[in-house]
């Protein structure tokens, strides 16, 4: 298993938002982690990145226990995630924000001192640039990513976690506020992600892109999990139909 | 070159260096307003090593590089668990600090002052502040500079994407301080004398300024601040007494006009 949650629980005051969840992930994997609004989701991601540390449980990353671990290190190890707000640096240019996270594979000060500004003949800043062009975002490339629309600045997110090749993903809500059309495109650029061997755990409210995209889920509500089944079948799970009952039309 | 033109240079050389030592920490997120501290460590130490131990200015001016960036590391890793107007009150009371202790200091001259009479001319201190500017252009096309940018922007993130937040912090802190005791050096070998009372919070609050006023989003910025604080007055000196009122308003003119500094990001502007 590359990624491993045993136990894990978390309280925010005496609120406990996560309650003993344990699953894990298979290399490879695409496993959707879905439940109502304010089942924990986006909690676990936090907890499995280190920006809270856990009460307690524990998380495995190939098997190594990382629950302690300083969070600056678990993208170093291949642990990699998106944010649900979009969070770019607003002051720097879309090819300095991706590249930022070049620094996870080759961490140090001797790195940190690297020349990656002058011209563009740089290795980095022209790796950078072609992963944005893959994505079709070569355009944007010297903007400010402040002012970007919302759609493209999610995209470029997305170039961001690839470019500290992880090989497991955290992907929170990816298609929320996309159109049909950006949403296609979004499904196919993850394929393809999942096609060269990452691992994706995605949490998504878009039923119908799960469907596409994940063959397994997780459906966590409070906090705990409330199913864990092959992604078709949930619509028949009792638990799952109460949780969500009246608030969504899971079933699309 | 006149006496008159050639002090203005000076000073336009010191300021460079300083506006870059007030820099680094601010594009760091953090508003230091004790770099006149670092100054007066620079000028002390200089002095010091000047004339007790007859060392020639230009090493000791590295010294005092050395010694001004080693107390700001000693002090980074405190001041640096502080934040935003937090941090601006501990680098404050941080300057009261070491503005109090050289004025109690007898080996150099406490509140009456120290002479260094080992001089240094205009050559030596242009060489440093044009060495300064390359250095601190270069800091900034290495992935330091989108590091330190991506650290005040967002912490969170930043450290999510692996990167060291106090790391980075303390670094452009620590270096800041070292660029802040350098200038210190220089001004007290050219100027060839040196007091406590020159060192005041004030005297952080204009360095601060001219880097507010140049601009903190590209490197260019804070030397087009030191240039406008440093030339403008003198070219107002036509209006005597009330050159000092003029350019106050200027100030204010630019800040109300232009709040993010004169030179800004701009899509084709690659720094």
């Amino acid at each position: 298993m590359v990624l491993e949650i045993r136990n894990l629980s978390k309280s925010f005051g005496g609120l406990k938002v996560i309650d003993g969840l344990s699953f894990g992930v298979q290399a490879g994997e695409r496993l959707a982690l879905i439940g109502p609004n304010g089942a924990g989701k986006t909690t676990v991601f936090n907890l499995i990145t280190g920006v809270y540390p856990a009460d307690s449980g524990s998380v495995l990353l190939d098997g190594h226990d990382i629950t302690r671990l300083a969070s600056r290190y678990r993208i170093r190890r291949g642990l990699a995630r998106t944010f649900q707000n979009i969070r770019l640096m607003p002051h720097l240019t879309v090819v300095e924000n991706v590249m930022i996270a070049q620094y996870a594979r080759t961490p140090g000060v001797a790195a940190m001192l690297q020349p990656v500004g002058l011209g563009r003949a740089n290795r980095w800043r022209q790796e950078a640039r072609a992963a944005l062009a893959d994505a079709g975002l070569e355009a944007y490339a010297d903007e400010v990513a402040g002012s970007l629309p919302y759609g493209v600045q999610k995209r470029i997110e997305l170039v961001r976690a690839l470019l500290a090749a992880p090989r497991v993903l955290l992907l929170d809500e990816p298609a929320a506020g996309l159109n049909p059309a950006e949403t296609e495109a979004l499904h196919q650029a993850l394929e393809a992600i999942a096609a060269r061997g990452v691992t994706l755990v995605v949490v998504e409210h878009d039923m119908h892109f799960v469907g596409r995209l994940c063959p397994r889920v997780v459906v966590l509500n409070f906090g705990q999990k409330i199913a864990e089944c092959p992604t078709g079948e949930i619509h028949t799970d009792r638990r799952v139909r109460e949780a969500y009952l009246g608030a969504e039309d899971y079933a699309a | 070159m006149s006496g008159y033109l050639e002090s203005v240079l000076v000073l336009l050389a010191i300021n460079t260096i300083l506006a870059y030592a007030a820099f680094l920490p601010m594009v760091a997120g953090q508003l230091n307003l004790g770099v006149a501290a670092f100054v007066a460590i620079g000028a002390y130490s200089a002095g010091y090593l000047s004339n007790t131990f007859s060392v020639h200015p230009v090493p000791g001016a590295f010294a005092a590089l050395a010694m001004a960036g080693f107390v700001g590391w000693l002090v980074a890793f405190p001041i640096l668990r502080t934040r935003g107007i937090y941090l601006a009150l501990a680098t404050f009371a941080l300057n009261q600090v070491v503005q109090g202790a050289i004025l109690n200091m007898d080996a150099v001259g406490g509140a009456s002052g120290y002479p260094i009479p080992e001089h240094i001319g205009f050559a030596v201190v242009a060489t440093f502040a044009v060495g300064v500017l390359a250095l601190v252009v270069l800091l900034f096309h290495t992935r330091f500079g989108i590091s330190v940018t991506a650290v005040s922007d967002d912490e969170r993130v930043a450290d999510l994407m692996g990167l060291s937040v106090r790391g980075l912090q303390s670094a452009a802190f620590t270096a800041g301080a070292a660029l802040a005791g350098l200038a210190g050096a220089l001004y007290a070998h050219h100027f060839n004398y040196v007091e406590p009372q020159n060192y005041g919070v004030l005297f952080s609050i204009y360095v601060v300024l001219y880097v507010l006023l140049g601009g903190t989003q590209t490197v260019w910025g804070p030397l087009l601040g030191a240039a406008v604080f440093t030339l403008l007055p003198e070219l107002l000196r036509g209006s005597a007494a009330w050159r000092y009122v003029i350019f106050a308003c200027l100030i204010i003119a630019i800040m109300a006009l232009r709040p993010q500094g004169v030179v800004v990001r701009k899509a084709w502007f690659s720094r």
